[in-house]
């Protein structure tokens, strides 16, 4: 007997059923998944832009809002300017046509490595009740982006802001239709409490996540 | 397992108690703070608690469903029906793979297998890179909380081993600290072959295993190397996405009184074509090592657990001794429930007996597993195989010979009173109890008043 097949038969005579699954068993489950049931949800405000706004400072992260997708170099440059940080960025492919050399920064398409440390990123969506991004990987949008560099900056579309997790899971598919390798969900610059449960920013992870709110 | 002593030993340990006030402070505080930001909490804590049952019902389906659909992207997945097992299947991945040096992100099920002594036997160099993990890995300590695993150290503690370890100025400042180990870390991502995680929960609809962490080293390692293992406990199954979003609204809040945890990370398979970064094998291994055990009797609930910590963070127990007095994985009031059935009610005989049974586990745990309730079972079933000490089983059986006799029982009772209050000195105290030193050793023992509460009963009767 196999490790798999004594486990399954171990947890089916606990519970005093018999050896092989029924069709019905199967069924249940079956249904089960294929319902999908929301749980409860708690009270959330009618503007999901103000609450993801509000929840993402919470978190450490900052927000600028622009009137359009032209405006994002500016708006990088002055942030990396008045973070005192290098001219310098990677960025996923969606961006790869703005005028980034017109504000003077110099900017690589392609994923960050170890030593990139400014990483600019999209991302899939945004959830208004935690502040928090949805990002997925997959051939334009680079996991390690939004990981390696010390500091991280998401372009999020207003139009993009949806209420919960649920919300998220239900436009991923309809959109992507399968589950990409990794959908990581990030609510701001990493952090530890590690040591005497002392919150501190920059653990493995950006230092900074800045966000540019597009209409 | 010897609870009874080393807890003495760590109620005197002025460092730990410092440190142990912080835990209640930020965890304690903090997820009181964090519910409240949910409206309906009753009604969340309900649907986890059934999202639990459900799957746990129908579990070797839901295992079946989780393994087609990972296998559908690509994931290969294992099985270990014991800790033995896990170690030598994560060395024949390793093996098959050429790895030579594995990063771990924080996983509990390793800890109970012993994984990376099992990993460095074999030749493998392995790292822990979690903050506090790497701390107890460089001390050569097992955690001491399953989700904060280094809060018995202090900052100090902490500055002289990066000191000795790293041989490097000694610094004491914590950001400073954090720096050290990420500069420290940083070239161990970059080098590995293999990244080992556990999975906080797994999805059967998707087949996808989910993480929950903070400082982005899980992230690391199971991004970064070319081969990415999960390992967790066949009993963290979940049926759908729409089952992660409930938990994941009660998980960080209860485990370290976050609204949500940095990142929270769903992964799904190996690369794929025309991916830019991810590993080129995805393993999962699902471990029984004891858990069939629990299914299907008196203690089925307690696999409803999430591994949040807020047991131990409410425990008045763990917060004056802390985790190591526990003596293995699990400590608090789950790993009470835990260790006993994992490594023998014989060999962990003072733990069903380390809890007060005021029900703050209870209260604090957000799928409602009633702890007290499985520690009283466990204290029955000791009781029942003989495993109590012979003075208490003595004494209790004398109490009940005596207690089924009630005129027998009046007559002792009134004897014992009056004695008592003989003992007692001016201030109605009892310095010295003879078979009592355990009391009165550190204090007094207040005296009766001398007569019972039957004798004062019936005479409050016949005056009325």
């Amino acid at each position: 007997m196999s490790a798999r097949a004594n486990i399954l038969a171990r947890i089916r005579a606990r519970q005093g059923k018999a050896v092989t699954p029924r069709a019905a068993e199967r069924e249940l489950v079956a249904q089960e998944i294929a319902a999908r049931t929301a749980g409860p949800r708690p009270g959330m405000p009618a503007d999901l832009v103000a609450r993801f706004i509000e929840r993402a400072r919470n978190l450490s992260s900052t927000v600028d809002e622009l009137p359009e997708l032209q405006a994002v170099p500016q708006a990088v440059a002055a942030y990396l300017q008045a973070q005192s940080l290098q001219p310098v960025a990677v960025c996923w492919p969606a961006f790869a046509g703005l005028d980034w050399a017109g504000q003077g920064l110099r900017v690589e398409v392609r994923p960050a490595g170890a030593d990139d440390l400014v990483g600019i990123t999209g991302s899939f969506c945004a959830i208004a009740e935690t502040g928090t991004l949805m990002l997925c990987s997959g051939g334009g949008s680079h996991a390690v982006t939004s990981l390696l560099p010390e500091t991280h900056i998401a372009v999020v579309s207003r139009r993009r802001i949806v209420s919960g997790m649920e919300e998220g899971w239900a436009l991923l598919r309809a959109e992507l239709g399968a589950m990409p390798r990794a959908v990581n969900f990030v609510s701001g610059p990493s952090r530890t409490a590690d040591i005497e449960q002392t919150v501190t920013l920059g653990a493995h992870g950006p230092y900074r996540v800045h966000l540019l709110l597009l209409p | 397992m010897h609870f009874k002593a080393r807890a003495g030993a760590k109620l005197a340990d002025v460092k730990l108690q410092t440190a142990l006030k912080k835990l209640q402070g930020n965890f304690v505080k903090g997820r009181a703070d964090r519910i409240t930001e949910l409206d309906n909490f009753p009604e969340i804590r309900d649907a986890a608690a059934e999202i639990r049952d459900r799957a746990l019902a129908n579990l070797d389906v839901y295992l079946d469903a989780f393994e087609k659909n990972a296998a559908a992207r690509g994931t290969v997945v294992h099985w270990a029906e014991t800790h033995e097992d896990v170690n030598r299947i994560v060395r024949e991945i390793a093996a098959l793979h050429g790895v030579r040096k594995v990063v771990k992100s924080k996983s509990m099920v390793t800890e109970e297998c012993g994984l990376n002594v099992a990993l460095e036997a074999a030749g493998l160099e392995v790292v822990e890179t979690d903050l506090g993990e790497y701390i107890l890995q460089l001390a050569q300590e097992p955690p001491s909380h399953i989700v904060a695993p280094v809060v018995h150290k202090t900052r100090d503690e902490v500055s002289d081993l990066f000191a000795d370890k790293h041989k490097a100025p000694r610094l004491t400042d914590i950001p400073a600290l954090c720096r050290e180990a990420r500069e420290k870390l940083r070239p161990h991502f970059l080098s590995a072959d293999m990244g080992v995680s556990g999975a906080n929960f797994i999805i059967a609809e998707t087949g996808s295993t989910l993480i929950v962490t903070n400082e982005g080293n899980g992230r690391m390692v199971t991004t970064l190397p070319k081969v990415h293992v999960a390992i967790t406990g066949i009993e963290k199954v979940v049926p759908t996405l729409e089952d992660v979003a409930t938990l994941i609204r009660l998980l960080p809040r209860h485990g370290t009184g976050q609204s949500i945890t940095n990142y929270v990370s769903v992964t799904t398979g190996p690369r794929r074509e025309g991916d830019s970064d991810g590993p080129e094998h995805f393993h999962v291994i699902l471990v029984d090592a004891g858990r069939t055990k629990l299914i299907g009797g008196d203690f089925q609930e307690m696999l409803r657990c999430i591994r949040c910590g807020a047991c131990m963070n409410h425990c008045p127990v763990y917060q004056s001794v802390g985790g190591h007095a526990y003596g293995w994985v699990y400590p608090g009031p789950m790993g009470s429930v835990l260790t006993p059935t994992y490594v023998g009610l014989e060999n962990a005989r003072d733990l069903p007996n380390a809890a007060t049974l005021c029900g703050q586990c209870h209260v604090a745990c957000p799928v409602k597993i009633p702890l007290p309730e499985l520690l009283r079972k466990l204290r029955e079933q000791q009781f029942e195989r003989r495993l109590k000490p012979w003075p208490e089983v003595l004494a209790l059986r004398a109490w009940g010979w005596l207690a089924a006799r009630p005129a027998l029982y009046a007559a002792v009772m009134r004897f014992k009173a009056r004695l008592l209050r003989a003992m007692a000195d001016e201030r109605g105290m009892i310095r010295s109890l003879p078979f009592g030193s355990g009391w009165t050793d550190r204090r007094d023992f207040p005296a009766p008043q001398g007569r019972t509460f039957r004798e004062m009963y019936k005479e409050a009767r016949s005056k009325a």
